[in-house]
């Protein structure tokens, strides 16, 4: 910015003039002509069909992880790939538990020292915020560069396609991108349904009541439901709710709009839902914080449910009371009759652990390129191996020896094709699901509300996250 | 005095009227540099001045108040005008924070959620410090007077009454999560402690903290009435133990049994400490945050201060500190209305 209009005689005369109260002023504007102001102020070097995003070789790069339940060494496999390719660039990974504490106020400041950030963990940066305040850079660019492994494919090819959308905020441009899949749905053991049961997987409501009639009849329940944490119920739900109403419902729900709690798709999924409670197929009495712990040690160690409501991660969290022979398999929902929108299948599985790229970065395309390797198959490959969760590259780890669990909930997902489906207003209106539908549901599964008490609750819940002015929108673009 | 000579030339304008320094006394400047100076360097026209004496004492209390009062200003008073002032913005914890007026109360009082939780607060606030009182008023009756005559002595603790002072007082040395997590594991509907005993005479206990809100209720006031009455015992035992004991020889002449005894002399001498402690268990169970966020889950119920506290997690801290403004009004209500209501002549003795 004013570079030009100052030169150093006139700073010198001014120092002289102003004495030592000058020496700051000009340490700020010298600090203003090379840090903010211009738009695209980061380093960049020659675009080259080996080097598809322009990174310059000798930019250092600064790599911050969340150090949680992942750990860092997947990272830092790529890390490695990014020194190995750039080896002046020197890249630095860090590793902390406090994301927003670390990062944030550097690039609240328009000076973050980061290039990447994998924005997770209890202290992630409220991504809707930083957005709204245009302090995250668009990937777009990333994903239509070419992939790492094959040049004559873009990156965005080869991801499955929740990637991009769960980056969008209403708009085209993706502020965000996951890099694990998390796979929801009906968990059950094989070996009880198929050999103790006699059973197949039911691919209709009709047949679910049946094989839960079948399991009551061996003094078995058919589902399980851990009260002490009602959520549970909505992954094994919102599928359902798609399934049968298409895509125009959930994204009422997600745009908060005028009665989407109340379209009969809903109606007939809570429907659904209450003759499963009302006959007293569901497992209870789970209480407390631990809820979902002892619900799964009755179904994996003690065998009685057939079905949970569960995520991904359940085959590694009950890994030490699931008997070897158990046979851990996801479910997509069943139909609930030929009217449904959307086909048997329709899978609720989001990408999670988020990466960003601060707008203003130093490096911002090595930040981008970091991304591109962090997609390779090899890195992909290599998260894998180190946290068991499956990634979002599409086919990356075909061909690997894979648990149960995590086969068939690849194979759920490859079932699916597109009809995957993500409730984006858990990441733009959090208390609807945290808060509402968790105690809604828990209220629900206890019998002590309808179907119609549920739409309402949760339609009114809508609404006032509509109306609190506390609480940001994201528009439909 | 030579004060009083020096000052009162005539001895009719000695009162407030006569403000103005008479002549030669000395000026105002001179005063202010007083204040500072320790006696011996002060001027003697200064020293022997009428209101150097005023001057010195309230310097003394000053200079005893102003460090305390400080510190109270600056981590107390300046905390709570600022949460009022938060309160009327509409900040999120960023740099920015817009005035909004009465925005925030507007929209608590169209918060469902708020009113839900205020109605769980408002039963704990009536109830909890009723159970809490009686039974730390019995039992230490019991311990200070509930025992048998002996010899030579009017009144005397039941067996092992230091013992039970002791034990009484265990959870309070506890920490508030450590009682949390362990009463949530006690209420556990298939493993807990409660149950299990259930279980051994042919009940099927109920699910406590499985969200019926009337057993969530329920729990949470035992929790907070168990963790506090240790408390309660050693305060009223130190108030019994101060009344005279020929009051009770005088009493026991009379030929008063122990509920006599202590509904006409024990609890009018002890009148004070009860209304105290009325107050002090009223805020505690108005702020029984920590407790209910660690046992019982949010589904079932919540008390108003974590429902503030989920508000400020959510990053809208104009709204949970307009909440919390709200609970310091109610605080400072129910403290006025205990003074008031439990307002009785002081005995003396």
């Amino acid at each position: 910015m004013g570079a030009t209009s100052v030169n150093r005689r006139d700073v010198m005369k001014r120092a002289a003039a102003a004495g030592l109260l000058a020496v700051p002023a000009v340490g700020a504007l010298s600090s203003c002509a090379s840090g903010g102001g211009s738009e695209n102020k980061a380093e960049k070097g020659k675009k080259t069909k080996k080097n598809p995003l322009g990174v310059k070789e000798d930019a250092g790069l600064t790599v911050y992880i969340f150090n949680g339940g992942y750990g860092d060494k997947y990272a830092q496999f790529v890390t490695d790939m990014y020194a190995d390719k750039y080896p002046k660039a020197k890249p630095d990974q860090k590793a902390t538990e406090k994301i927003a504490t670390q990062v944030q106020p550097k690039i609240v400041r328009g000076k973050p020292t980061s290039d990447v950030v994998n924005n997770s963990g209890a202290e992630q940066m409220n991504i809707g915020k930083l957005v709204h305040n245009k302090q995250v850079a668009d990937l777009g660019e990333v994903l239509d560069a070419p992939s790492w492994d094959d040049p004559d494919v873009t990156v965005r090819e080869t991801l499955v396609p929740v990637v991009e959308q769960m980056g969008r905020f209403g708009g085209k441009e993706c502020y965000q991108l996951n890099i694990a899949l998390t796979v929801y749905g009906n968990w059950y053991s094989k070996k009880l349904l198929e050999d103790g049961l006699d059973s197949a997987y039911p691919k209709t409501w009709d047949e679910m009541l049946a094989v839960c009639k079948k399991a009551k009849a061996k003094g078995i329940h058919g589902w399980s439901y851990p009260g002490g944490h009602p959520r549970y119920m909505f992954f094994s739900m919102y599928a359902m709710f798609a399934q049968r109403g298409g895509r125009d419902v959930t994204e009422a729900m997600d745009y908060l709009e005028p009665n989407a709690w109340k379209h009969d798709a809903v109606k007939d999924v809570f429907e659904a839902w209450e003759e499963l409670v009302a006959k007293k197929y569901v497992l209870t009495g789970f209480d407390g914080n631990q809820a979902h712990t002892e619900m799964q040690t009755a179904w994996t160690k003690e065998g009685k449910c057939v079905f949970v409501p569960n995520g991904s991660w359940v085959e590694n969290e009950a890994k030490d009371t699931t008997p070897k022979d158990f046979a851990m398999t996801v479910g997509a929902t069943p139909s609930l009759d030929s009217g449904d929108k959307m086909p048997f299948g329709t899978l609720y599985a989001p990408a999670g652990e988020p990466f960003i790229v601060p707008a203003k970065a130093e490096n911002r395309q090595g930040g981008l390129e970091w991304l591109r390797m962090m997609y390779s198959k090899k890195a992909a490959v290599n998260l894998f191996k180190e946290v068991g969760s499956m990634p979002v590259v599409k086919g990356a780890i075909d061909g690997e020896d894979l648990p149960s669990g995590t086969a068939s909930a690849q194979a759920a997902i490859k079932a699916a094709g597109d009809n995957i489906v993500i409730p984006h207003f858990m990441d733009w209106y959090n208390e609807l699901f945290r808060e509402d539908f968790n105690n809604m549901v828990h209220t629900f599964m206890q019998g002590q509300i309808g179907p119609k008490q549920a739409m309402d609750i949760m339609q009114k819940a809508s609404e006032r996250i509509l109306k609190d002015p506390d609480i940001s929108k994201v528009k439909k673009a | 005095m030579k004060t009083d000579t020096q000052v009162g030339k005539t001895p009719s304008s000695k009162g407030r009227a006569d403000r103005g320094p008479a002549p030669g006394a000395p000026g105002r400047l001179l005063f202010l540099a007083a204040i500072l100076l320790p006696p011996r360097f002060t001027p003697a026209r200064v020293r022997y001045d009428r209101r150097y004496r005023t001057l010195d004492k309230y310097r003394f209390i000053v200079g005893f108040l102003a460090v305390p009062l400080a510190f109270y200003a600056l981590f107390v008073v300046s905390p709570f005008l600022q949460a009022i002032y938060y309160s009327f913005t509409d900040w999120s914890g960023g740099p920015v924070a817009n005035f909004v007026g009465f925005d925030n109360y507007q929209k608590m009082w169209n918060d469902d959620r708020f009113w839900d939780s205020l109605q769980v607060s408002a039963l704990l606030l009536v109830i909890a410090p009723v159970i809490t009182l009686v039974l730390g008023m019995f039992f230490a009756y019991m311990i200070t007077s509930g025992g048998r005559h002996r010899r030579g002595q009017a009144i005397a603790g039941v067996a092992g009454s230091s013992f039970y002072k002791v034990v009484y007082f265990f959870p309070q040395v506890l920490s508030v999560a450590i009682i949390a997590v362990v009463w949530g594991r006690v209420f556990n509907t298939n493993s807990g402690l409660i149950n299990g005993g259930l279980d051994k005479v042919g009940v099927t206990g109920p699910a406590w903290l499985g969200g019926d809100s009337t057993l969530g209720v329920i729990s949470l006031l035992t929790v907070i009435s168990w963790s506090f009455i240790g408390f309660y015992v050693v305060l009223f035992s130190a108030a019994m133990g101060a009344i005279p004991s020929d009051i009770y020889e005088a009493a026991l002449l009379d030929g008063a049994g122990r509920t006599r005894t202590f509904f006409s002399v024990t609890l009018p001498l002890i009148w004070d400490t009860v209304r105290t402690g009325w107050i002090y268990m009223g805020i505690q169970a108005l702020d029984t945050f920590a407790i209910c966020l660690v046992m019982v889950p949010p589904h079932v119920l919540k008390v108003t201060p974590v429902f503030l506290y989920e508000r400020f997690r959510d990053g809208q801290y104009g709204y949970a500190t307009s909440i919390g403004v709200v609970l310091l009004v109610l605080s400072m209500a129910f403290s006025l209305i205990v003074m008031r209501a439990g307002n009785r002549d002081r005995i003396e003795y």
